[in-house]
């Protein structure tokens, strides 16, 4: 049995600008990570094949620079790192990158090994619509467990899992029939650092590119063309700039005099 | 039974092949370590052997070591008699007796004091091994018994040369007495017709103790009567001791998990130490009660070989892991306790190396296996992604100067870097540091930039937590942006940027001239280019602490206690332990980053001690010390009562405040 594990590479969003004229991310200098809820879904995706000997492929929609982030995932230790790249994958909404993903795991399961279950971290950091994965689970037509924080059961034999959902203020133990596709809450593991060796031969492993001519898509339903969804405008939120008062370094109680008078003027201090 | 060498010659051979045997068997273990060529500068391992082998220096550091150095220099002595006695026993023409007439005489008269100097001191070891031992598990069998051979190998040669005199005629009898002064005390006790019998079994019981003596000497800690001086000569010169450097090529293995990757001097050590327990005194992590005991860290490399020896000869793998638990392994608990702050290394009389030996420990432990305490995860991911140990965005690295003004180091133009570090960068109260020391600079008008956001962390963390191949990414970056930049002169404010600039990167082929701010700041005191119109004694008195990495591992005691002694007009108050016995803070060898579940808090123990000397102002150099402190104070709630203040701060007390008015 196959276990896809999805990731994707997002800016480090603690470090991104918005370009407050053309209203996108200013992505110059902006180093790109896993997106985090991902390291999750790859670990899910590691612990059960050392617990099961299950082969774990994980699959990447991005740029072709994205090959660093498979990269990282075959240091972890994954059997297979996938990017699916094409310039006219671009610009996809939800719904055309769950079409590519979907494409790319049933490709898998038709030509390589029968795909079991596919991990997706519950949503990215950059986009953060939770949508990704359960568009993947209803376009393969496979079971949908989102939010899971604990894979209780696995049975290959009987093809059926028992997870645990983290919801708000309870959780739910759900058990579902094989092929799942999962998505991941942080608390399900704590991913593992690679070794040294292990990121090594990563650094010199296949990174497979799979482009359209592979997967066949018709181009109108991937890419910009395929989204239905259009992102109007991006903006921070304004906020007011602060003001700085008195000489903090040559008369710091001076400094601390004005901010004390200012805040019982703006009546700020729970008398 | 006479002493005929048809019976000794027999007996001596035996005894002395089976000494040889058990010496090879455990030297030629050294063999299996890697090679570290230790015969450099051999001008200066003479002079080191001769202050440290034979002056003691190090020995002597404690009132006890003065029975150490008795007992030592009698053993010089005694060789050459035991010499005489056993080849005399081989060959009985060869005697001190046909020395010249001139000779004979004082030769005699010393052997004989200096018998009973080594009597005294062993009596005086074994009264201070059963009163006051070094350590409480110091109370052997082994030791006493070794104490108590000595002791009768002394009486035992009273006894041969006593029956001697009692059967000479009283003339002579009055000249041996005199030249055998001690032994003479016992004649009166032979009679005359039994001084054939009593010499005879002396002599026996002497040769048979001596080869006894002889071979028990390899299988014990007393070992180091042959190992000690060679490992003194072959010490490490360079300070301080740094990290080899890795080659991150796949196929290579990093870090140690068993006794034959280490070197063969890092294995000789093994099979030099005495046991004597300074080392173990002397850390921070088993004064604590923490499981690691540096003692012990050496005591179970000496067991794993042993173990493993045959087994690594032939070529197999070890029957005994290197890291794990049980005699013979480093448990992992001991290996993560260890704060590398040298108080081990400072302590050892003979040079043993045992915070180096736990390095590449760690380094298998997080570079093969990828064990470590859980804290470490965040650290590393922080380290990698975003070169601080907080994970704070790199481009809030420069903003602690925005109050100043950009202040960027210009490639030729500037003339320090000052390379900030994280703490200075990101921490809050470590800022505030960083921000008094900018302002000395600009006072004395020092030229100086910071490389704002393309700063990166020095990896000084990274590196002594074993976490090697990310230590080696920045470290590569680090050193290609000084060189860029053409970066010659660094100021840094923390102690750990201090020692991976100046020393770790100099494997990376840089060699900086790094200075600390409390030198820096001195010398601009010295030179009239700070001034100083008041004294700080609204500070009250100051109490100073050593942090390792500026003192034990850079030799930087005096710069900063003259610095405060100029800033306050009286030299700081100091704690018992200080200098090269500094006690650690605790936050030392990436400690700072881990949680410390086992025993007391090492920083309570030194914030106690502190307050022993009631402070009003403790001085730090380290933004970790100084963090150790802070927290300390306020878990004993004394952080109303007494500060901490880095010697910066000091300094600008004294030079930036206005003076108060007349």
């Amino acid at each position: 049995m196959l276990i896809v594990a999805c990731i994707k590479q997002v800016p480090d969003t603690t470090q991104v600008k918005i370009d407050p004229i053309t209203n996108t991310l200013v992505r110059e200098g902006i180093p790109f990570i896993m997106n985090p809820y991902d390291t999750h879904a790859l670990e899910a995706a590691l612990q059960l094949k050392d617990r099961f000997g299950c082969r774990v492929a994980v699959l990447s929609m991005g740029p072709p620079n994205a090959e660093a982030t498979l990269r990282k995932a075959l240091s972890a230790g994954v059997d297979r790192a996938i990017l699916l790249s094409d310039r006219c994958f671009g610009g996809a909404d939800t719904l055309a990158t769950s079409k590519v993903l979907a494409s790319a795991i049933q490709r898998l399961n038709d030509t390589v090994e029968p795909v079991g279950l596919v991990i997706c971290g519950k949503q990215t950091i950059d986009g953060d619509t939770a949508q990704v994965g359960p568009g993947i689970a209803v376009r393969l037509g496979y079971q949908q467990l989102t939010l899971v924080d604990k894979v209780e059961e696995l049975d290959l034999a009987t093809r059926r899992l028992v997870v645990s959902r983290k919801l708000e203020g309870r959780h739910e133990r759900v058990a579902a029939p094989l092929p799942a596709m999962l998505t991941v809450v942080r608390e399900i593991n704590r991913p593992r650092y690679p070794t040294v060796p292990m990121r090594l031969a990563a650094a010199t492993a296949q990174v497979e590119v799979w482009n359209n001519e592979i997967l066949k898509l018709d181009t109108g339903t991937v890419g910009l063309k395929g989204s239905p969804t259009w992102v109007s405008k991006i903006f921070s939120p304004e906020r007011d700039k602060g003001e700085l008062l008195g000489d903090g370094i040559n008369d710091p109680s001076g400094a601390v005099q004005l901010l004390m008078d200012k805040l019982l003027e703006k009546d700020l201090l729970p008398l | 039974m006479t002493p005929t060498p048809s019976i000794f010659a027999p007996i001596f051979i035996a005894a002395t092949a089976l000494f040889l045997w058990s010496c090879w068997k455990r030297l030629s273990l050294t063999a299996l370590g890697r090679t570290d060529n230790r015969l450099h500068d051999i001008g200066q391992r003479i002079g080191d052997t001769l202050a440290y082998a034979f002056a003691q220096r190090r020995v002597l550091a404690k009132p006890s070591g003065l029975i150490h150095l008795a007992i030592f220099w009698c053993f010089l002595v005694l060789m050459v008699a035991n010499a005489e006695f056993l080849l005399h026993g081989l060959f009985p023409a060869i005697s001190f007796s046909s020395l010249p007439d001139g000779l004979f005489g004082p030769v005699l008269q010393i052997i004989d004091a200096v018998s009973l100097i080594t009597l005294a001191a062993v009596t005086a070891a074994a009264i201070r091994r059963a009163v006051a031992p070094p350590y409480p598990e110091a109370r052997t069998f082994e030791a006493f018994f070794i104490l108590m051979l000595i002791a009768v190998l002394m009486l035992a040669s009273f006894g041969v040369n006593a029956a001697k005199i009692s059967a000479m005629p009283p003339t002579t009898q009055q000249i041996a007495r005199e030249l055998l002064p001690i032994s003479g005390w016992f004649v009166p006790y032979i009679p005359v017709e039994q001084s054939k019998l009593i010499h005879d079994l002396s002599w026996w019981v002497h040769a048979l103790v001596l080869l006894l003596f002889m071979n028990l000497l390899p299988l014990s800690k007393h070992f180091h009567i042959i190992t000690a001086i060679p490992n003194i000569f072959l010490r490490r010169l360079e300070q301080p001791a740094l990290p080899e450097k890795e080659q991150f090529t796949a196929g290579n293995r990093f870090g140690i998990d068993r006794a034959d990757a280490y070197t063969w001097k890092e294995l000789l050590d093994a099979f030099s130490c005495t046991e004597c327990g300074r080392c173990q005194n002397d850390c921070p992590a088993h004064a604590t009660g923490k499981p690691l005991n540096p003692r012990q860290v050496i005591h179970n490399l000496k067991l794993n070989l042993l173990k493993n020896g045959s087994s690594l000869k032939q070529g197999n793998a070890p029957l005994q892991p290197l890291i794990g638990e049980g005699a013979g392994s480093i448990s992992e608990e001991a290996i993560w306790a260890c704060t590398t702050c040298g108080a081990c290394l400072e302590s050892c009389p003979v040079f043993i190396e045992q915070m180096p030996k736990l390095i590449p420990l760690r380094r298998h432990l997080v570079e093969m296996e990828s064990k470590f305490p859980e804290e470490l995860l965040n650290l590393f991911e922080n380290m990698e992604g975003r070169s601080n140990p907080w994970g704070i965005a790199p481009s809030e690295r420069g903003k602690w100067a925005t109050l100043l003004g950009e202040r960027p180091f210009e490639a030729g133009t500037t003339e320090y870097l000052f390379y900030v570090g994280c703490a200075g960068s990101f921490d809050s109260r470590a800022k505030q540091v960083t921000l008094a020391l900018a302002q000395l600079l600009d006072k004395a008008n020092v030229s100086w930039g910071i490389l704002g956001k393309d700063e990166l962390c020095c990896g000084d963390s990274l590196r002594r937590l074993g976490n090697e191949f990310v230590f080696d990414k920045l470290a590569t970056q680090n050193v290609a942006l000084f060189k860029e930049q053409g970066v010659k002169k660094v100021i840094v404010q923390c102690p750990h940027c201090l020692t991976t600039l100046k020393n770790d990167y100099r494997q990376y082929g840089i060699k900086l001239e790094v200075i600390h701010h409390s030198q820096l700041l001195l010398h601009l005191v010295q030179d009239g280019r700070l001034t100083l119109p008041r004294q700080a004694k609204e500070l009250g008195s100051l109490l100073y602490h050593d942090s390792c990495y500026l003192g034990r591992h850079n030799g930087i005691y005096d710069e900063p206690r003259e610095a405060l002694a100029l800033a306050v007009g009286t030299a700081p108050k100091e704690m018992e332990r200080n200098r090269e016995n500094g006690f650690c803070c605790g936050a030392g060898g990436g400690r700072m980053w881990m949680e410390e579940f086992t025993g007391e808090r090492i920083n309570l123990v030194r914030v106690k001690e502190a307050l022993q000397q009631q402070p009003d102002t403790v001085c730090t150099a380290c933004p970790y010390c100084l963090t150790m402190f802070e927290d300390g104070l306020k878990d004993l709630r004394q952080d109303e009562q007494v500060r901490v203040k880095d010697i910066a701060e000091v300094l600008a007390e004294a030079v930036l405040r206005p003076p108060p008015p007349a």
